[in-house]
């Protein structure tokens, strides 16, 4: 029975590194109705610094903690002041995309200066445990609780005493009431930034130190959990995201006890999308609020699209039909290949992102789902491999469709959260379910490409494959777009309560987008799986997801035009300077971090 | 009971509470066919909370609303636009990135038949497939639906029809309360609600819309209306319902309520009362 109240005591204190996570959050989301997907990235920050200050500078603990918090707190305010200020006026999109590219240029600057290994982070502390009844607990335990305290105790005497935590309380009440009565709205989001990463840095070295190990993976663990406690406990609720941490915390530590480590993260998820689903505002807010204000500005910015004449399309697609024919070397059309093959799930994404508005951080999932299911039916059921790809293509439509369905009542960044968790779960269940899908040892010897009994194995047999694959998704998305149902889920994404007062359901509509993306996503994994022809859990990650929505943004949200072209850019430009693989991410933050800034309706236009 | 019948809508003891407030407190009302009946009451005086109750954007928490004979309490929305309710919004909720006329098509969305056919659990998988294959049936439908928006954008003059292709978001303000108006006729209501179709347009502009409203209800539309301009109540309805605090205060033909010495306290009165209080 010792152990429980083992678990009890490392759940309490892994929630309470969570908490300092999540308290940013909340206060960040209490000033700015802003779900900073950042806050990881600088709990990141945290722990590569502290690892300087430990390791090369030699720093004594309180010092290290000061130096971590401060340097933190400097990245948070740079990030409010260039990153997300010259957003304030714009569309609500806008700075949901922009905390996600600020999150990838910093990881990867972080990637970039220290390399992708891990590290270990000494705590510098005595190695000794404490019998408490029957649990043990050491000194880093009673450091991080300490730590978690202490900032507990401090935030409550600044939000309660001094005068700019009335101007932050008054901002996250109201904050036009709180504009006109003379508080300066800036100072406030700069204050809770400047706090916001000032514990995340904390808490991210406190990381790791308890595990004494630090890398780049980190971040994007770090938000989730961040954001799932303060979801939890109801956003922008700063005592509640405390809760909501610790019940995190306890709950993964009682399903790690009784299920083992590799469902951690499984449990978290699962914990996020039964609340989205059955509390969307959280464990503490009463049932009946007023309903939110009615939002009248778009989510989206409104352009005019580029038109294209019809001619000029079919010259270009008759152009790039034609190429293999010419001298090309096999270079080139690989990287059209993939180029293709990052179109279709761009045609998936600007349909769900774009026109029906669901902005989906986890659309990798969808090419996972895809991949596995034709790999499977082709490998253990002998089934065609022109086949297994249609059928992963429905898979992906099926399954797709059904994980998101709970949270088509989610709004805005909450319909991110829950993609980027649903994402995390379909690869987490890929990794343990290894009945079906070989766990990490992943898949290999998946047939090649073929069509009619004849193996695809030339790149021109290939190119030609894949490009007329993606060209009849494109037109059936663009003869999709002119129908009813194009404008039905256009104003599902311009004004949901009003699209619902005129009779569209937002269940069936959100689902019919969910299927046709599920579908051209779920063809491009099935096609890739059957090209590299061994995949595993990591194949397709949040690294895809996000470039696909750089090429989205790139392209312009639900223009089908603009999908391909952000493909070929974002695939071909890199290629064509010969950037290095290890700097491309960086550069799509950057081209996503420029266009949210310059061009939010991207280079064709929004439809 | 033949009261109840006649009537198309008919409110009991409608109320919804938010905390300690009471937005609207046991409201009755009955609105017979053909009937224009408006809502007017200070600001906050629960007017738009009641529309959202009667529409299904927002759940009573006691009391009762029936339409057509039928209990419709807390249906969905989109249950109640296919019944044939339409509104339009106080603050006005166009499709922004929609042009006129797809915005005005949305309206007409409860009327499709052909490209969604009433099939239990795969109907809306054929919806997809039509709406991609778009056999002659739907294609016939779709045009009927366009020729009969462009009828009802000609209702408003030359101020729609030549901006027909244009997003809304490039339209005026005035003009884009007409979209929705267009946009809630679209549907071919058997109610419609006006919340505040004149706001922020010019006497010219309310003119207008006065006798878009006179039309509709000569053509024998059911409409509650919700107007602060009272000129254009007190020609317009059969009735008027006064509001204040959440509570019907007063009801009766337009002249009587107008002189109601209720009323007058709740538009004037109610700033004195309390600064007299407070100097007490």
């Amino acid at each position: 029975m010792s152990s429980w109240l083992d678990y009890t005591i490392n759940g309490l204190i892994v929630g309470n590194v969570y908490a300092l996570v999540a308290v940013g959050l909340a206060l960040i989301f209490g000033v700015s109705r802003l779900i900073n997907f950042a806050q990881g990235s600088i709990y990141l920050v945290g722990a590569y610094i502290g690892w300087v200050a430990v390791v090369q500078l030699h720093t004594p603990l309180p010092l290290t903690i000061i130096v971590v918090a401060v340097a933190a707190a400097i990245v948070g305010l740079i990030i409010e002041r260039f990153g997300l200020r010259p957003l304030q006026n714009s569309v609500r999109i806008a700075p949901l995309l922009a905390t996600i590219g600020i999150s990838f240029v910093l990881d990867q600057l972080v990637m970039l200066t220290f390399s992708p290994n891990p590290r270990a982070l000494p705590s510098q502390l005595p190695d000794v445990r404490f019998q408490v009844g029957g649990g043990t607990i050491g000194p880093l335990d009673l450091l991080i609780a300490g730590v978690g305290l202490t900032s507990a105790l401090l935030l409550f005497v600044f939000l309660r005493y001094s005068k700019l935590g009335w101007a932050v309380r008054a901002t996250a009440q109201d904050r036009d009431a709180a504009m006109q009565m003379g508080v300066d709205v800036n100072r406030v989001n700069q204050a809770v930034f400047g706090i916001a990463a000032a514990l995340g840095g904390v808490s991210g070295m406190l990381v790791g130190m308890y595990y004494n190990q630090i890398d780049t993976a980190m971040s994007l663990q770090a938000t989730l959990k961040g954001v799932v406690a303060e979801v939890v406990g109801g956003a922008g609720n700063v005592p509640g995201a405390v809760i909501g941490s610790l019940l995190l915390g306890l709950v993964e530590s009682y399903g790690v006890a009784v299920f083992g480590t590799s469902y951690r993260n499984l449990f978290a998820f699962l914990l996020l999308v039964v609340v989205l689903v059955l509390r969307p505002n959280g464990l503490f807010a009463s049932a009946r609020q007023a309903p939110p204000e009615p939002l009248t500005g778009t989510f989206i910015a409104p352009s005019r699209p580029v038109r294209i004449p019809r001619w000029a399309l079919a010259v270009a697609a008759g152009g790039f039909a034609v190429l293999p024919l010419f001298p090309v070397s096999f270079y080139v059309l690989q990287t059209l290949i993939n180029a293709w093959l990052l179109g279709m799930l761009a045609l998936s994404l600007t349909l769900v992102a774009g026109t029906i508005g669901q902005v989906s951080l986890g659309h990798a999932a969808l090419l996972a789902i895809g991949a596995y299911s034709s790999a499977l039916l082709s490998l253990t059921f002998s089934v065609p491999v022109g086949l297994a790809i249609i059928g992963g293509g429905l898979m992906s439509a099926a399954l797709g469709t059904a994980l998101i369905s709970p949270s088509f009542r989610l709004r805005g960044h909450y319909v991110s959260i829950a993609t980027l968790a649903i994402g995390e779960i379909v690869s987490l269940v890929i990794l343990n379910w290894e009945s079906v899908t070989r766990g990490p040892i992943g898949i290999s010897g998946i047939p090649p490409l073929s069509l009619f009994g004849y193996d695809l194995i030339s790149p021109t047999s290939i190119y030609w494959f894949s490009f007329a694959v993606m060209v009849v998704l494109a037109l059936l998305q663009g003869r999709l777009l002119t129908s009813h149902l194009g404008r039905s889920f256009r104003a599902i994404r311009d004004d949901d309560i009003a699209a619902r007062a005129y009779g569209l359901s937002l269940n069936r509509y959100k689902s019919l987008a969910f299927i046709f993306g599920g579908f051209a996503a779920g063809i491009s994994g099935g096609i890739a799986a059957h090209l590299y022809s061994y995949i595993n859990h990591e194949t397709f990650n949040t690294q895809q997801s996000i470039l696909a929505l750089t090429v989205v943004i790139l392209g312009g949200l639900g223009n089908v035009v603009g999908a391909i072209v952000g493909s070929v850019a974002l695939v071909g430009l890199p290629e064509l300077f010969r950037i290095a693989a290890e700097y491309r991410i960086l550069i799509y933050g950057i081209v996503l971090l420029l266009l949210v800034r310059f061009r939010p309706q991207g280079l064709l236009g929004t439809i | 009971m033949g009261e109840q019948l006649k009537s198309l809508l008919s409110l009991r003891g409608l109320t919804r509470r938010f905390g300690g407030l009471t937005a609207v407190d046991a409201i009755d009302l009955d609105l017979a066919k053909g009937e224009l009946i408006s809502i007017i009451g200070p600001n906050g005086a629960g007017k738009t909370t009641l529309f959202n109750l009667v529409t299904g954007l927002d759940r009573p928490d006691a009391g009762t609303v029936s339409f057509e004979g039928q209990d419709v309490t807390g249906l969905s929305p989109e249950r109640l636009a296919a019944e044939g309710i339409a509104r339009t919004f106080q603050l006005g909720r166009v499709f922004g990135n929609l042009s006129v006329m797809d915005n005005v098509l949305i309206g007409a969305h409860t009327r499709l038949r052909a490209v969604k056919p009433a099939v239990p659990v795969i109907g809306p998988l054929l919806e997809l497939g039509l709406a991609l294959l778009r056999p002659s049936s739907v294609k016939a439908e779709e045009e009927k639906l366009r020729e009969e928006m462009k009828a009802i954008l000609a209702r408003f003059g030359e101020r729609l029809l030549p901006r027909i292709d244009q997003p809304a978001y490039s339209l005026s303000y005035a003009n884009r309360r007409r979209v929705e108006i267009a946009r809630a006729l679209a549907l071919k209501p058997r109610l419609l609600l006006l919340d505040e179709p004149t706001a922020g347009m010019n006497p010219t502009e309310t003119a207008e819309m006065q006798g878009l409203v006179a039309e509709l209800k000569a053509e024998g539309l059911t409409i509650l209306l919700i107007e602060h301009k009272l000129e254009m109540v007190m020609r317009l309805s059969d009735r008027v319902v006064v509001m204040d605090e959440g509570k019907k205060i007063a009801e009766g033909p337009g002249e009587e309520v107008r002189g109601d010495p209720k009323v007058i306290e709740a538009y004037l009165g109610h700033g004195l009362a309390t600064e007299q209080e407070s100097a007490a």
